[in-house]
């Protein structure tokens, strides 16, 4: 073989090589920054006129001009809240019986069923939530107003669409999510702490609810978190079963407005420079919750990796 | 091939004239899955005394200890046939609960498992599990067992630190106040002081020899000196049978069986 | 004694049958979900509407030809976007990435995932849409891509660690320059784990809608090129479910079937294909 004389050559192809892929990856962090610049310049307009009152005023009037998100910021955290209230005890559940009552096989072949329901698209959830969803909230609604129509949280109207319906159709969304998460976290904890608890006399929920969970506490907290990101900047399926009134109401059966959903309804319809700086602020709004939910939710994810329980020598 | 006359082995009077009988088996036969662990394993067990079950690996003695308390109902697999009984009571059945068997029968793992709690939370799980809610009394018996661990002058004012804190002759200590805690008749370890240095070992065995006067203790070692050391009575194991069982002294100088004296003399194992 | 020991074994029977329960109303959501689109897409699913343009408001017939077309165009111009950023990125991060560089493009590829997708389609109207003046086929693809980046960059760094160091070793050893080392012997040994992660990283922006909105839009007709705003299946589902006219629903269950076929089987797809090892030979 002649010898390769051409040193120079190929240790251009290395830089070449390398400036191209750390280029591509510094670019990730310029999208990221220029999203939130972006967010931040085209919200200036509102961000000016109406301040920090723009965060609890709850007049939406495009044809005034006057902008509040309260009932957007309401209607996202009240959603949120509720689908977690009712997707944790179901999606951890759930994850208790595939992680510690069932073999091992069938566990497996189910979670893999329900991690498919992860990736169904926002819009064909949304599609489901209106054309049955909706009609069942209505009949369920005419039923139970008679009866608990006095209290301020079932009043109003029974329009099928509402607050309650975008919470329901959200906890269904996220539940598959809590599930998976969840049921790996449970997964991981050593045999050997179920083992003491076992021989200790517990039977094996005391063991799951006294020790497992315990055990498993960051981790099923983080997947919690994970979760609420999500549906948080949940969009379609929420502004098809809202009803898409900005108005803060007691009420579980009004119809509500979510950021995200205000965004998808009004974003094209802003002519007016201020009420599209207006969304674009609720835009920014919902991105610094997203922000820091997400944080949140990587703290108590890294807290798990750090294996609790090297003793010392 | 094992002597059928050696089928139903007892402890020679001399040992354990005064102890009562504690734990009998009779036929223990073991299964996981497909493979045998246990062929009919026949022995007494007295009470108030150390039995130590030795042998090489895989020869079937940690499950053995693990039917004592019926562990291995949690293996997948795992069947279990024969009698054991505890005070006479037969410890499977269909009416027997093992929860409530546990309670009389504690267990002492390999490699320490405490929980990551606190070194009270530790200690007070198996009372609370068990419907003790009195905070006196739970204080009572946290003090009590950790003292008989020999482990309440080193933590007694930190009770609230994480139980991970500890070392590892200390989480060990702490497994067995955990175990003692509610109160068993007979505490089972399995290879106890095996992940520990020889300090925190020795602790350990001065610790069995004074527990013995109030639990029935059933250890198993891979450890013969240890054996020797710290128990009344040994068992030998091998490939799944019991070869010989005795007063340790007499196994270890003048061992009835071939198999047992190749294996203490170094031969194998 | 007893009396207590029977408690307890009656609350853990509740509870385990409480969790049992969860789980069967768990798959019960998804049998459910999977049966009744199947069954309302089907009888919509017919050839016209695979081939068909949509009709004319109010008129019945017609089909989403053109909103198929547009999310493969969408599709293709967002894999453009997304794979070379997420690839080549996730392969500086696997490769040569140590340290607070690193460090930081994984934060911000965090921050990327966790973006709201509506967001981003503001990020791509004030940046694109704007300047141009009107929406566009390549806006909303730009969009999808971005939403991409992150799926295919987490992705590749993985699976591209997962190759032993030896192999990296053992090309050096030959005297192949440190890229070539890369590009030929690591890349290639990944190359099915990474291959899957960014079908997956496509098959998850495929049913996006939200950042759609106001960049591509929506489009009753043929939208040639790509400078004009486009049909796409997430948004004709959108449009159509909140319509008025029954027709249109019966169309929003077929382009729904659709989607979620297309979506779901690239999913198991993808599954099956890693459970047969995401490391092969080069």
């Amino acid at each position: 073989m002649a010898p390769a004389p051409l040193r120079r050559g190929r240790h251009r192809g290395d830089v070449v090589f390398r400036s191209l892929s750390l280029g591509f990856a510094l670019s990730v962090i310029a999208i990221a920054g220029t999203i939130a610049v972006v967010l931040f310049r085209q919200s200036a307009l509102a961000r000016a006129a109406f301040g920090w009152r723009f965060l609890w005023t709850s007049s939406w009037d495009p044809v005034a001009l006057r902008f509040g998100a309260l009932p957007f910021i309401y209607g996202t955290l009240a959603t949120t809240a509720i689908a977690i209230m009712i997707a944790l005890p179901l999606g951890l559940g759930a994850a208790i019986c595939l992680a510690e009552l069932m073999p091992r096989r069938l566990a497996d072949a189910l979670t893999f069923l329900i991690e498919l329901l992860v990736a169904v698209p926002s819009v064909v959830y949304g599609l489901v939530g209106v054309f049955i969803l909706v009609p069942a909230m209505r009949s369920f609604e005419t039923i139970v107003q008679p009866v608990l129509g006095s209290v301020p949280f079932f009043a109003g109207p029974a329009y099928g669409v509402g607050l309650l319906t975008a919470s329901i159709l959200l906890a269904v969304m996220i539940v598959p999510f809590i599930v998976a998460v969840s049921r790996e976290v449970l997964l991981a904890v050593p045999q050997s702490q179920r083992d003491a608890a076992l021989a200790l006399g517990a039977t094996r929920w005391e063991t799951v609810r006294g020790v497992v969970i315990p055990y498993a506490r960051s981790g099923i907290l983080g997947s919690v978190f994970l979760a609420l990101a999500r549906a948080l900047g949940e969009t379609m399926a929420v502004t098809m079963v809202i009803g898409n009134r900005p108005e803060v109401s007691a009420s579980l059966f009004a119809p509500a407005y979510t950021m995200a959903a205000v965004l998808a309804n009004e974003f094209t319809e802003a002519t007016d420079k201020i009420y599209l700086a207006a969304l674009v602020e609720i835009g920014l709004v919902l991105f610094v919750i997203t922000l820091g939910v997400n944080a949140i939710a990587r703290v108590l994810i890294a807290r798990v990796r750090r294996a609790p329980g090297a003793a010392r020598p | 091939m094992l002597d059928p006359g050696l089928s139903r082995l007892r402890p020679t009077p001399s040992a354990t004239s005064e102890a009562p009988t504690k734990i009998t088996v009779r036929d223990l036969v073991v299964h996981y899955g497909g493979a045998r662990a246990l062929d009919s394993v026949s022995l007494d067990i007295p009470a108030n005394r150390v039995t130590a079950l030795i042998g090489p690996s895989g020869c079937g003695k940690s499950t053995f200890l693990r039917c004592l308390n019926r562990m291995n109902d949690h293996i997948p697999g795992a069947r279990v046939a024969g009698q054991v009984t505890i005070d006479g009571d037969p410890i499977y059945g269909a009416d027997v609960d093992p929860v409530a068997l546990r309670r009389r029968v504690g267990m002492v793992f390999q490699k320490s498992n405490p929980f990551p709690k606190s070194i009270f939370d530790n200690v007070a799980f198996g009372p609370r599990v068990h419907g003790e809610r009195d905070r006196t009394r739970l204080r009572e018996i946290v003090e009590r067992t950790l003292r008989q661990a020999a482990l309440w002058d080193e933590v007694q004012d930190r009770l609230d630190a994480s139980a991970l804190e500890l070392s590892g002759g200390q989480q060990q200590r702490l497994c067995i106040a955990r175990a003692l805690a509610v109160e068993p008749e007979v505490v089972l370890m399995d290879e106890p002081a095996s992940a520990l240095d020889p300090i925190a070992t020795a602790k350990i065995e001065e610790l069995i020899h004074e527990l013995k006067n109030a639990y029935t203790i059933v250890i198993v070692t891979h450890n013969m000196q240890q054996a020797a050391r710290v128990s009344d009575l040994t068992a030998y194991f091998y490939l799944g049978r019991l070869i010989e069982y005795g007063p340790t002294e007499r196994l270890f100088t003048n061992p009835s069986r071939p198999e047992t004296e190749d294996y203490i003399t170094g031969r194998f194992g | 004694m007893t009396a207590t020991y029977r408690r307890r074994r009656r609350v853990e029977r509740l509870m385990f049958g409480a969790t049992a329960a969860a789980t069967v109303t768990t798959l019960g959501v998804l049998v459910f979900l999977l049966g009744y689109i199947a069954w309302q897409g089907a009888s919509s699913l017919t050839w016209s509407f695979l081939t068909a343009l949509p009709a004319p408001v109010g008129e019945p017939g017609g089909g989403m030809a053109n909103a198929i077309v547009g999310s493969a165009k969408l599709l293709l111009a967002a894999a453009l976007v997304g794979i070379p950023v997420g690839f080549l990125g996730g392969v500086y991060l696997a490769e040569y990435g140590r340290g607070a560089l690193a460090d930081w493009v994984r934060y911000a590829a965090d921050v990327l995932n966790g973006v709201p997708s509506i967001v981003i389609g503001i990020t791509v109207y004030a940046l694109v849409v704007i300047p141009v003046g009107h929406f566009s086929t390549l806006a909303g693809g730009l969009a999808l891509g971005l939403m991409m980046i992150p799926v295919a960059l987490r992705a590749t760094e993985e699976f591209l660690r997962l190759v032993p160091d030896s192999l990296r070793e053992a090309a050096l050893a030959l005297g192949a320059p440190r890229w070539v080392a890369i590009v030929r012997v690591v890349i290639p040994a990944a190359s099915r784990g990474i291959a899957t992660g960014l079908l997956l990283s496509l098959a998850r922006v495929a049913g996006e809608t939200a950042p759609l909105l106001f960049t591509a839009l929506n489009n009753r007709f043929w939208s040639p090129g790509w400078s004009q705003p486009t049909a796409s299946l997430p948004v004709m589902i959108f449009t159509y479910a909140i319509a008025p006219y029954e027709e249109w629903h019966q169309q929003a269950w077929a382009a729904g079937l659709v989607l979620l076929t297309l979506v779901l089987g690239t999913n198991v797809a993808a599954r099956l294909l890693l459970r047969g090892g995401a490391i092969g030979s080069a």
